[in-house]
């Protein structure tokens, strides 16, 4: 009896060293992200780098996260609209003019949705654009340095929602306001909102060579709220495509007031035509308070700049200019197929998802075939513009994102769900359910002429057990899908910062061989930059000393400084002298009311301490450089107010 | 009842073996190379004179200078475009007449081949980790490793002109 037993055991063990021992090349049989053969689709091996490069949408932590697919690994938080003490982004005197706005400094905002620059309808890899949504702001980042570059506020917006997005050759940046507000801001009773409140939409020109950035228009629209957008491209190119809501005009109990009709709209705009009109001296120049605020490579500082006007449109003003499109339902997502024809409205309230045709909205206009107006803007039939609609693909559709080979993946909220269709048939494909409730999805180069149709991430808003728990405030997660076959399959799941809300994704080719690796010094134009320890000093102008100190492994220069006293202001301008890649280094003081500098090689950053106390304080460099970097520390003597400590500094006097 | 055993026991066995085909085939692809000859270890022990003392005109280095050929009169523009480069780059951590976090060039012609002092500009992270002369000093100048500035070979040459001044 005993052998049996034995015997079984030993055969059962077998087995399961059979079974154990190599299913590389088992199929789908095994579910989900187990199977191996699933994860070696997201393996990139130590040292090698993923295929694309994730813009991933910080939400409500204000940054851009970069990340790879399709490993799903973070690489870098870009500081975008939110101080971040790590990179001294709005702590260093360099960049606080980057958070200047015309209500005065403001560290955080909400960021929402980047979109990557683009020439002849494709993407270029030069620059990412994200929008600030709270106080409206578009910003700009320089994939080169992978730095936010320049930031503008958008004046007569409110909820900078339906923004970053960029027409085909990046001529235009668009933003446009989620809520309507009085046009020029004043004081009003809230109840008289209908009718007197507008929403602008906002253009702005992006110079081709620097990608400088400066509003060309600003289009006054009717009160309704802007949500989501997108440019026409191919054939559609010259148009942008807006969703609105809350075509009722609403200003109370939106939940319910805003949900009332049985359709919102589409807002199509021909930009093109404002452009030409604007051009030709068209428009209203109004008063305005916004802030520019551009950050200069070579000088590695911020200036920003209060605008006083802004240049505006009324549609009216510029016939053929401005359509609406019937759509059902609070439309979220504003998409444009590759080829420029479809423009999907996702009604996140409709059973249905809507197609409408860019050539039948033409024939239409031409045609001058209108339901109406709405504020003396032409509306379209629904029918006539509709190209199809797929029929109860699922629940609280928000956004449809495109491969490039004819079909089309939209994201449903509340059926938590990915699901892939067919452009032309409305035929549904396939569908994967998310891990929870999906948001936005984004297919790399997805909102170009030419998507690369090999993953889609899908962005989730709720993460309950997915993860170990941290308490009650969990990630998001994100989850990346392989579409390169008929169906869809799940891969990986990841961890994301904030709460995204769009992303933008391209091929790392695009964007790797312009990454730069340092700064070099002889193009630093900081007017304080010491550019040899030679040139180290310490200067009083009254009770302002400006420090010149120099670092390199494993020292600053100078280390020791004497004569500063208590009520100074002491401006450490610190030049890092390496000229060799990744070797950055920071530095802190003690008792200093900001946070660490953290300096790239060839660059200049500076940090204010005012002593408050007299005494010999270190500092010390926060970043480790070398093997000697716990010895990369000084010290500063603080005398009393009224002391006659002579002004002193040096470095290894006693060296020899 | 045995033999059930030893079947059971044999079907395992075929079973594992199964299973180890795989790393067998790869081990078949393994060569075995020709054993290098084991580099007869010359240091003398005794010798306590530091690396920043040590002549040696014959090394090259590791790096990408092979040869140099240096002129018989010293190019004056050449040497103070040199001295310009040092001053921007080197002088964080070398002093031209005395020691500081590295070693003084003064001299440095009289202990080192042109080729070595460029290799050691140029491709410092590889002359420490392979030149044994660089492996020395690097200990010698407490761990502080000679951080490459990323100086064009032409600046390079320039600064090695600029040491030629140095007497």
């Amino acid at each position: 009896m005993k052998h049996i037993i034995k015997s079984v055991a030993a055969f059962i063990t077998g087995l399961v060293v059979l079974t154990g021992c190599n299913n590389s090349n088992q199929s789908n049989s095994k579910s989900g992200a187990l199977a191996s053969n699933v994860a070696e689709k997201v393996y990139v091996a130590p040292g090698e780098h993923d295929e694309f490069y994730a813009f991933i949408s910080g939400g409500f932590s204000g940054q851009l996260s970069v990340y790879g697919l399709p490993s799903g690994r973070l690489f870098k938080v870009i500081p975008v609209f939110s101080q971040d003490a790590e990179k001294a982004w709005g702590y260093n005197e360099e960049t606080k003019p980057m958070l200047e706005t015309s209500h005065g400094f403001v560290p955080w905002d909400d960021a929402h949705h980047p979109d990557i620059s683009q020439t002849a309808g494709e993407i270029d890899g030069r620059w990412v654009f994200i929008n600030g949504n709270n106080t409206p702001r578009i910003a700009k980042v320089d994939l080169s340095t992978f730095e936010t570059t320049e930031i503008i506020e958008i004046p007569n917006s409110a909820g900078n929602h339906s923004s970053s997005f960029v027409t085909e050759n990046t001529e235009y940046v668009v933003a446009g306001t989620r809520f309507s507000v009085p046009i020029p801001q004043r004081d009003m009773p809230i109840k008289d909102y209908k009718g007197n409140f507008k929403g602008s939409l906002t253009f702005i020109s992006v110079e081709p060579e620097h990608g400088h950035m400066d509003i060309k228009f600003q289009l006054i629209m009717p009160g309704f709220d802007y949500d989501l957008s997108h440019p026409g491209r191919g054939k559609s190119h010259g148009w942008f495509f807006f969703t609105t809501y809350n075509t009722e005009e609403a200003s109370t109990l939106l939940e319910v007031n805003a949900s009332q009709n049985d359709k919102d709209f589409i807002a199509a705009v021909n930009w093109k035509k404002i452009e030409e009109y604007v051009n030709n001296g068209g428009g209203t120049m109004m008063p305005a308070n916004y802030a520019h605020n551009v950050y200069d490579e070579s000088t590695h500082m911020a200036t920003s700049t209060l605008k006083k006007e802004v240049l505006t449109v009324n549609p009216l003003e510029v016939p053929g200019a401005v359509f609406l499109l019937p759509t059902p339902k609070s439309p979220h997502g504003c998409d444009v197929d590759p080829t420029g024809e479809y423009i999907v409205g996702n009604g996140k309230l409709s059973a249905n998802l809507t197609v409408h045709s860019f050539t039948k909205m033409l024939d239409a206009i031409e045609k001058e075939k209108f339901a109406g107006d709405a504020y003396g803007i032409p509306i379209l039939n629904f029918e006539d513009v509709l190209a199809g609609s797929v029929e109860q693909p699922g629940l609280g559709p928000l956004h449809t994102e495109f491969d490039g080979k004819g079909n089309a993946y939209t994201t449903f909220f509340i059926s938590s769900e990915v699901v892939k269709w067919k452009l032309g048939t409305w035929e549904v494909l396939d569908r994967q359910p998310c891990y929870y409730s999906v948001g936005h999805l984004m297919i790399p180069g997805g909102n170009s002429q030419k998507p690369w149709g090999k993953y889609v991430v899908a962005m989730n808003k709720i993460t309950k057990d997915r993860y170990l728990p941290t308490g009650p405030e969990v990630t998001q997660s994100a989850q990346l899908y392989d579409i390169s076959g008929e169906k869809m399959e799940l891969l990986l799941d990841f961890p994301t910062i904030g709460e995204p809300h769009y992303a933008a994704g391209c091929p790392a080719d695009l964007i790797k061989p312009r990454s730069k690796k340092l700064f070099p010094l002889e193009e630093n134009n900081h007017p304080y930059a010491t550019k040899s320890e030679a040139d180290t000093k310490v200067v009083r102008d009254g009770n302002i000393v400006h420090v010149y100190m120099t670092m390199i492994r494993s020292h600053f220069s100078p280390d020791n400084i004497e004569g500063v006293k208590v009520g100074d202001k002491v401006y450490f301008h610190v030049t890092n002298l390496e000229q060799d890649y990744d070797v950055p280094h920071g530095v802190s003081m003690i008792g200093a009311n900001t946070s660490e500098l953290l300096i790239m090689p060839g660059q200049t950053e500076t940090f204010l301490w005012e002593p408050k106390q007299e005494g010999v304080w270190p500092f010390y460099c926060t970043d480790f450089c070398s093997a000697l970097h716990q010895e990369m520390q000084g010290y500063v003597r603080v005398s009393a107010a009224n002391a006659n400590t002579p002004l002193k500094w040096s470095l290894g006097e006693d060296i020899e | 009842m045995k033999t059930t055993l030893k079947l059971m026991t044999l079907l395992f066995a075929m079973l594992v073996i199964s299973c180890g085909g795989k790393e067998e085939k790869k081990k078949e692809k393994f060569s075995y190379s020709k054993k290098t000859e084991p580099v007869e270890a010359t240091t003398k022990k005794e010798d306590k004179t530091p690396a920043s003392q040590r002549v040696d005109l014959t090394s090259k280095g590791v790096g990408p200078i092979k040869a140099i050929e240096l002129t018989a009169d010293i190019d004056q523009t050449m040497a103070a475009h040199g001295e310009e480069v040092f001053k921007k780059m080197c002088t964080a951590c070398h002093r031209p007449n005395k020691k500081f976090i590295g070693p003084a060039p003064t001299g440095i012609l009289e202990r080192r081949s042109p080729e070595w002092i460029m290799n050691m500009i140029l491709n410092p992270e590889e002359m420490v980790k392979n030149d044994p002369l660089a492996k020395e000093l690097l200990i010698e100048f407490n761990g502080s490793p000679m951080a490459n500035q990323n100086l064009t070979e032409e600046e390079a040459r320039a600064v090695l002109e600029y040491f030629r001044t140095l007497k």
